[in-house]
């Protein structure tokens, strides 16, 4: 079921995307999905595994050519014109490291000259304060635990004081009360600096919590979207965990309302 | 309502200055890798230096009773060492390439504002680092044991230098490009591929040895011009114009192919995906 979308307009959108579709082969990733993140809103890209949300996240990127459809961000054109607005983006992914012999410094220093920042050291310093990185940051990144790792993603997609963030599973692998911590950074981040972030994650919590909107994706395809609130009311259940796990397994029985942008 | 932003936070991305900040940052990133690593460097001058030795005991074995070497003295030492630039050239390319592979670091890249043209200067900034560390330890050494001076032939060895290395960019990107349309399993074809051309390049012997179906390959390759050229230099002590035409304008040609084949696999993965998910 593919919820019926009007095709969004930039407005007041940092991220309007449009007939998005990918197909591997004969396989359909992603089928021609369409929806809007409004500036400065923290929006969560929610589905099982294999239903589009890491395949999308790639697109809005860069890093993966749609075989169909249109992503502007910042109202810049991603497929034809990407590097004006890639100095203003960023993103962390389980699915990429950073050089593991290279320090924790080391990294940062490379990623804020690639970024072009004015004052890598003092940026470097801040956000080592922010995400307690001070004590790691003489030693190598691939000597780090997984949970200091994603702490590290974290500052490193927060180097340039991106507009807007792309996170794929931000505080998987950290401890509930360093998770507790990065997702108040965040929430403060987004609301110092009007930063819009497309967050994909499995924790339900962290999207009730964080997520103005959520949109929901199956099999390639958007089969919901609202706010956490209107989806408990929307599927009569008491936390986004039971809706996630009704949509995801095709048994919501309530048929999803037209989507709005 | 949304906060302004700080002004003067970043430099602007766009411009000369802006290319070769990107371009020092992945400097930067394989600087910090080589110099942490002592082993690393030695490593990189200890192939051509070895090499090296071998060659110059070789002169020293042959030169009295053959005529070649005791007008040429220096010949084969002078060979060896340019076909490492050749070969520390192309490696240069490659192995930066590999390493962001192996690290899982690509998508990172490719997602901060680094273009693809700078993310090619840096590897080939980083191949005239690694060959002068790596070829230059070797000249070092030439001198000390066997007071050989590569530079003995003058400016021409900075075209004969140049030619070569050129040639090396070529074929590290067109290994770039098989490594990443066919993943890690082919990185050996960096340290193999160049051995391809070794017996139609005319390093220590003339391109006229060659069967004809050799030679008109061998002559549709930059090295085989500059070793001739090289020849001409130090036998007959002039500077073969022609030789260095033609590698001029075969290097190009080949730098055209190694980009065209680099920037289609990269398009290649961006369509499967790759950039995201390949690494070790």
């Amino acid at each position: 079921m593919n919820a019926h979308l009007p095709l969004p307009a930039d407005g007041d959108a940092a991220i309007v995307v449009t007939d998005l579709a990918k197909n591997y082969g004969e396989v359909q990733a992603v089928r021609g999905i369409s929806f809007a993140v409004q500036r400065g809103a923290i929006t969560a890209l929610l589905g099982g595994n294999g239903a589009g949300k890491t395949t999308t996240l790639s697109m809005l990127l860069g890093l993966l050519r749609p075989t169909a459809g249109s992503i502007r961000v910042l109202g810049c054109d991603m497929l034809r014109s990407r590097y004006h607005v890639l100095p203003r983006m960023n993103f962390t992914s389980p699915y990429v490291d950073l050089p593991k012999r290279l320090t924790v410094r080391e990294n940062l220093r490379v990623f804020a000259d690639l970024y072009g920042l004015v004052d890598p050291s003092s940026r470097i310093a801040e956000l080592a304060t922010q995400f307690e990185l001070a004590p790691l940051l003489k030693r190598a990144y691939g000597n780090l635990s997984a949970g200091e790792r994603t702490r590290v993603s974290l500052a490193k997609a927060l180097l340039n004081y991106p507009e807007v963030l792309l996170l794929d599973e931000p505080t998987a692998s950290l401890d509930p009360d360093i998770g507790d911590r990065m997702r108040t950074y965040l929430e403060d981040y987004q609301r110092t600096s009007g930063c819009t972030m497309l967050l994909a994650s499995h924790n339900m919590g962290e999207v009730e919590r964080m997520c103005g909107d959520v949109i929901m994706m199956r099999a390639g395809r958007i089969v919901d979207q609202g706010s956490p609130g209107d989806l408990l009311a929307r599927y009569a259940r008491a936390d986004m965990e039971q809706v996630f796990l009704d949509i995801a397994r095709g048994s919501a029985d309530t048929p999803p309302a037209p989507m709005a942008f | 309502m949304r906060a302004p932003l700080p002004p003067l936070r970043l430099h602007p991305q766009t411009g000369i200055a802006a290319s070769a900040r990107r371009v020092r940052a992945l400097v930067r990133r394989h600087a910090y890798l080589l110099l942490k690593s002592w082993p690393r460097i030695v490593s990189m001058a200890y192939y051509p230096t070895v090499t090296m030795v071998l060659w110059a005991f070789l002169t020293l074995y042959l030169q009295p009773t053959n005529s070649f070497l005791r007008d040429a003295p220096g010949f084969f030492i002078g060979a060896v060492l340019l076909w490492d630039v050749l070969f520390r050239g192309q490696l240069g390319v490659s192995l930066t390439f590999i390493e962001e592979l192996q690290s899982r670091n690509l998508a990172n890249l490719f997602v901060s504002p680094l273009r693809l043209r700078e993310f090619i200067a840096g590897q080939v900034v980083l191949s005239v680092l690694r060959t002068l560390i790596g070829v230059g330890g070797a000249c070092v050494f030439a001198w000390l044991l066997f007071r050989y001076s590569i530079f003995a032939m003058g400016f021409p060895l900075i075209a004969f230098f140049t030619l070569l290395i050129a040639f090396g960019w070529a074929i590290g990107l067109a290994v770039s490009a098989m490594i990443l349309r066919w993943g890690l399993g082919a990185q050996e074809l960096a340290w193999a591929a160049i051995f391809l051309v070794a017996p139609v390049s005319g390093v220590y012997y003339p391109i006229s040895v060659l069967p004809p179906a050799l030679q008109a390959i061998a002559l549709a390759l930059p090295p085989a011009h500059v070793f001739e050229g090289m020849r001409a230099l130090l036998l007959q002590g002039v500077f073969a114009w022609d030789a260095f035409a033609w590698a001029v304008v075969l290097d190009l040609a080949y730098l055209a192919i190694g980009v065209y084949l680099f920037r289609g696999a990269i398009g290649y993965a961006r369509d499967r995906g790759m950039l995201l998910q390949m690494g070790e």
